[in-house]
Formats: structure tokens, C-alpha cells, sequence
């Protein structure tokens, strides 16, 4: 990236050019009726790396959805700036294209598309040719196990498969950063850890800058390279990295460590 | 199916008509002819009509006022319904009106027309498309604003452009709305079309109706009138038809409401 970005980050942060960035970003929401203003998200820096799986973890009500529907570019910041590769996700709508992929934590399938029509979404955005794009979401349906089920309406789905084609959707597109909303939140526990531990291969095989909200401490643990924690209205209250592999007692430190900031 | 289901059935839809036949064909044996006609008469009428080219293109003439008006309503209203809901601006300014129009009486635009223009054609098509544009205006707008807030940001999270944005958001969203307001306004243009053949048009239905008016004829006002009843039901057979192929990725409850 260009000097101005290195000029921009701390010190600390100097090692590589940030893939997210939030500067002093605040986000306010007028209330029904007028009256004073809701801040969801006070004063947030934050930096991702490329490659980097970044569980956000914070209670709910904190801001999380706040802050990743304004790296996703649906919401604009109050003030401060959000930057992704560099670029505005909100106004720059073109630029950004096949380079973000989003897993909501409901599935939000298009009813009148079948399963593997679902998945080609992305892909037809792309002007992706239909032989190619239908190739494309078969691979991705049958390595998400739903091989069998592509011609399926998504009311024949049970909730873990309809979570399953929103997972294909999202990776068809093959775009570099990826964004979760508590995916895995409204599934049964069972369902959710065996998603949970394919989706963390998925991403890692697949080299992603991932973004993944969430509110279990477990799932953070479970899932992210680091943890950023955050506090009501959204704003940093602990970061850590995780060691890969770390061991049982490391990460019962860090969870105790989480557990205390949570509480606070 | 089995055959006695099918029987059932088709027992079912017929039973209203045939009650009304029944009901009709009593009265006539109590009531002079131009009062209440027999029904063998009427049937007698209907298919005269429809094997006389010279009374089958007064039906034909009104049937295409009616999809034509209904077209040019529908293109008119869904650009102004989209216009509406995307701008608030547009919304304020066409609401009222369109609401204002609502309550002007198809008799009056009648009138309008033929004090403002002079081909027939074009009044008869100006008061068709100015008597079912708000319906469907308000209709189409009704289901832009339905649209799924989820669905759409979902969509928009892979960053469309305009054109894909409405064939792959837009439109399958809408088109089950779009298909009712075509049934509901079809029923609406058969009665309205009628009245807007009085601004002097010398062919169709409702001059047909005006004939045998003057000449008490009411074997001939009914089989005229039937035609547009036949026609307003095949075109809502035919629109269900569309919904139900069109539509089978919905999920049905086996249990009713
Ligand atoms: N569009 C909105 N208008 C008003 N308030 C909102 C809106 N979206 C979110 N909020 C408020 O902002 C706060 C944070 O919401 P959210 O980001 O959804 O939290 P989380 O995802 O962490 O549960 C909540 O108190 C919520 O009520
Ligand atoms: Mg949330």
C-alpha cells in the first residue's frame, strides 16, 4: 500500500499495511420520536491484517453489528473514517464488487432460488459465465456436505443446511475478506461445532482476512487467531492474539482474562 | 387424481353458478321475458355472438380495451411506483394525487374525455388507464416497500448493479403482488370499460348493451354481458395458472388458516 497508510498507522501496527481499518469511529442512531442520540460505537480504532481471523467478541446490544455492517458498507460511520483495502466501503459501492463475502447470522437465502441458484448469486454479480458459475457452486455445495440437495427450494432445508448454502454463497465469489455475523448463533450446539471447525479449515485453506462476530466466549476461542473484546458502546476493551495451538492452560488464562473484562 | 375427487371438485365450482342458473330460471317461469328470460334463450344468444364474426368483433374490440388500458396503467403506474419508492420527495407529491383520483367516478372522467378529446379510441384508452393507475400505482408500491429489509441487504452486500439488483431482487419479490393487482384490476376495468364505451364508440360491448337496451331486450343485454364475465374468468384462470407454476417454491402448511 502507499506511504500515506504508513504515515497513518501506530507504531506498533507499522508491520503490515492494515486490510480494516477503523479510525475514531463513532456511530450515533437517532431514536424514534427525536430526542437525544444513541452512540452504538464510540470512538473505535482497530487494525486487521491480511490473514488475519479476528473474533470480535462483546455482549449483546454492545455494537458488534453496528461496527460490521460498517465494514460490510451498508452503514456509514458518524464520524471517523472506516477503511477496507484502502478504499470506503460505503461510498465507493462499485469498487468493492466480488471482494467482500458476508455469512448473517440468518441465512437469508432467496426463497424463490433453489440451493445451488442460491450459491451462483454472487457469482452472476460477477458476470461470471453460467456454465463456469454452476461448476463453481456445485464444488462448494458438495464440499459443505450438500451434495444431493442442490435442486432443493430453501424451505426444504433444515436450518444447519440452510446455514451450509450461505456458507457456499459466501465462499463462491472467492472474495479476500470475509465477514460473519454470529453465523453459527441460531444453530443447535452439535450442528454448530462440527459448522464451526469446518469454517475455521475453510477459511485458513483459503487464506481470507475474516471477520467474525460473536458473543460466546468459547466460539471466540475457538475460532479466532486473535480476540478483540469490546465494551458497551462499542470500543475496545481487550485484544489479544492467540498462539496457534496453544495449549489448555493459555487459553484458560485468556478466557479468565475475557471473563473478567466482561464482566467489568 | 382419482375421478371421484375430480368430481368432487368440479361439483364444488360449478355448485354457485348452477344455484344462480336455478334461481334465474324460476323467476322466468313467473316473470315475462323481458323481464326475466329463459336461460335456453340466453345460451342461445351468447352463442350467436360467439360464431358471428360481425358480434364476436364487438367483444374482441372491448376485450383489447381492457388489456390495453390495463398495460398502459400498469407501465404507467409500476415507473411511478418506483420513482415513489425511492425517492420521499416523489412520494409526497404523488400520494395525494393519486389518492385525489381515487375518488373521481369513472361517469366523470368519461365526461372529461369527451369534452378534451376527439379520437375514441384514445378516450376510451385515457379513461382505462386514469381509472385503474392508482390501484395499481399503490399496489406495486406496497410491495417495493414489502421487499424483505434482510434479502435486499443481503443482495446489496454483493454490490449489483442497478439492472441486477431489480431482475434478481426486485422482481421475483413483486410478483406476486404484481399477478393480485392484475386480478383485482381486471375486474375493475371489465365493469369501468362498459361506461367508457359511451363517449360515442360504435362497436364493443357496452354499445351492444346501449342496443339492446333501447329495444328491451334482455336475453341480449345478458349474453353481452356474459362475454365479459367469460372473459374477466379465463384471464383470472389464466393468471392462476402462472402463480401456481410460477410460485411453487413457496412452502405450503398443510394445515389452512
Ligand atoms: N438502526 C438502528 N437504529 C437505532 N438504534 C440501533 C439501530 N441499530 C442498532 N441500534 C442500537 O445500537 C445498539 C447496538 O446494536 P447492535 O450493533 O445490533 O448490537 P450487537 O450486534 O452487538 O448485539 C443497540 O442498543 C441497538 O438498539
Ligand atoms: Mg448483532
Amino acid at each position: 500500500m502507499n506511504a500515506m497508510d504508513a504515515t497513518l498507522s501506530t507504531p506498533a501496527n507499522a508491520a503490515g499495511p492494515a486490510e480494516i481499518r477503523f479510525e475514531n469511529v463513532t456511530k450515533t442512531f437517532g431514536r424514534m420520536g427525536g430526542g437525544d442520540l444513541f452512540k452504538a460505537v464510540d470512538d473505535l480504532n482497530l487494525e486487521i491484517r491480511p490473514g488475519e481471523l479476528v473474533a470480535i467478541l462483546g455482549k449483546t446490544g454492545c455494537g458488534k453489528s453496528t461496527m460490521f455492517n460498517m465494514i460490510a458498507g451498508l452503514l456509514e460511520p458518524s464520524q471517523g473514517k472506516v477503511e477496507v483495502s484502502g478504499h470506503n466501503p460505503f461510498t465507493e459501492f462499485n469498487w468493492f464488487r466480488g471482494k467482500i463475502a458476508i455469512v448473517f447470522q440468518n441465512d437469508r437465502l432467496l426463497p424463490w432460488r433453489t440451493a445451488i441458484q442460491n450459491v451462483e448469486l454472487g457469482l452472476e454479480m460477477l458476470e461470471v459465465p453460467k456454465a463456469e458459475r454452476h461448476a463453481t457452486a456445485q464444488r462448494w455445495l458438495t464440499q459443505l456436505g450438500l451434495g444431493g440437495h442442490e435442486n432443493d427450494y430453501p424451505h426444504a432445508l433444515s436450518g444447519g443446511m440452510r446455514q451450509r448454502v450461505s456458507i457456499a454463497r459466501a465462499f463462491a465469489t472467492n472474495a479476500g475478506i470475509l465477514l460473519c455475523d454470529e453465523p453459527f448463533s441460531a444453530l443447535d450446539e452439535m450442528t454448530g461445532n462440527r459448522l464451526r471447525a469446518e469454517f475455521a479449515n475453510l477459511v485458513r485453506e483459503n487464506g481470507k482476512t475474516a471477520v467474525f462476530i460473536t458473543h460466546s466466549i468459547n466460539e471466540a476461542l475457538q475460532i479466532g487467531d486473535r480476540i478483540v473484546v469490546l465494551r458497551r458502546p462499542a470500543k475496545i476493551a481487550y485484544d489479544v492474539k492467540l498462539p496457534r495451538n496453544a495449549d489448555k492452560a493459555v487459553q484458560e488464562e485468556i478466557r479468565l482474562k475475557i471473563q473478567a473484562v466482561l464482566s467489568e | 387424481m382419482p375421478g371421484a375427487v375430480l368430481l368432487g371438485r368440479i361439483a364444488r365450482t360449478a355448485a354457485p353458478f348452477v344455484l344462480m342458473a336455478v334461481a334465474w330460471q324460476i323467476a322466468s317461469l313467473f316473470f315475462p321475458p323481458y323481464l326475466f328470460p329463459s336461460l335456453v334463450a340466453v345460451f342461445w344468444r351468447c352463442l350467436e355472438i360467439l360464431t358471428h364474426w360481425s358480434q364476436l368483433v364487438d367483444v374482441l374490440a372491448t376485450v383489447s380495451r381492457i388489456l390495453a388500458g390495463l398495460a398502459g396503467a400498469f407501465v404507467i403506474g409500476a415507473a411511478m411506483a418506483l420513482a415513489m419508492a425511492r425517492s420521499k420527495a416523489v412520494d409526497g407529491f404523488l400520494s395525494p394525487i393519486l389518492t385525489f383520483f381515487q375518488g373521481i367516478p369513472a361517469l366523470s372522467w368519461v365526461v372529461f374525455a369527451i369534452i378534451w378529446f376527439h379520437g375514441i379510441e384514445f378516450r376510451i384508452f385515457f379513461i382505462m388507464v386514469l381509472t385503474t393507475l392508482p390501484a395499481f400505482t399503490f399496489q406495486v408500491l406496497g410491495a417495493l416497500r414489502a421487499m424483505p429489509k434482510d434479502l435486499v441487504e443481503m443482495v446489496m452486500s454483493f454490490r449489483p448493479s442497478r439492472a441486477k439488483i431489480f431482475r434478481v431482487m426486485v422482481l421475483p419479490s413483486i410478483l406476486p403482488e404484481i399477478l393480485t393487482a392484475w386480478k383485482v384490476n381486471l375486474g375493475n376495468a371489465s365493469r369501468v370499460v362498459v361506461v367508457a364505451e359511451l363517449v360515442g364508440a360504435t362497436g364493443g360491448v357496452g354499445y351492444q348493451l346501449l342496443q339492446q337496451q333501447q329495444i328491451f331486450d334482455m336475453a341480449g343485454a345478458l349474453a353481452w354481458t356474459l362475454q365479459l364475465v367469460f372473459f374477466v374468468l379465463i384471464v383470472q384462470y389464466v393468471l392462476t395458472l402462472i402463480e401456481t407454476v410460477a410460485f411453487r417454491y413457496r412452502a405450503v402448511s398443510e394445515r389452512s388458516l
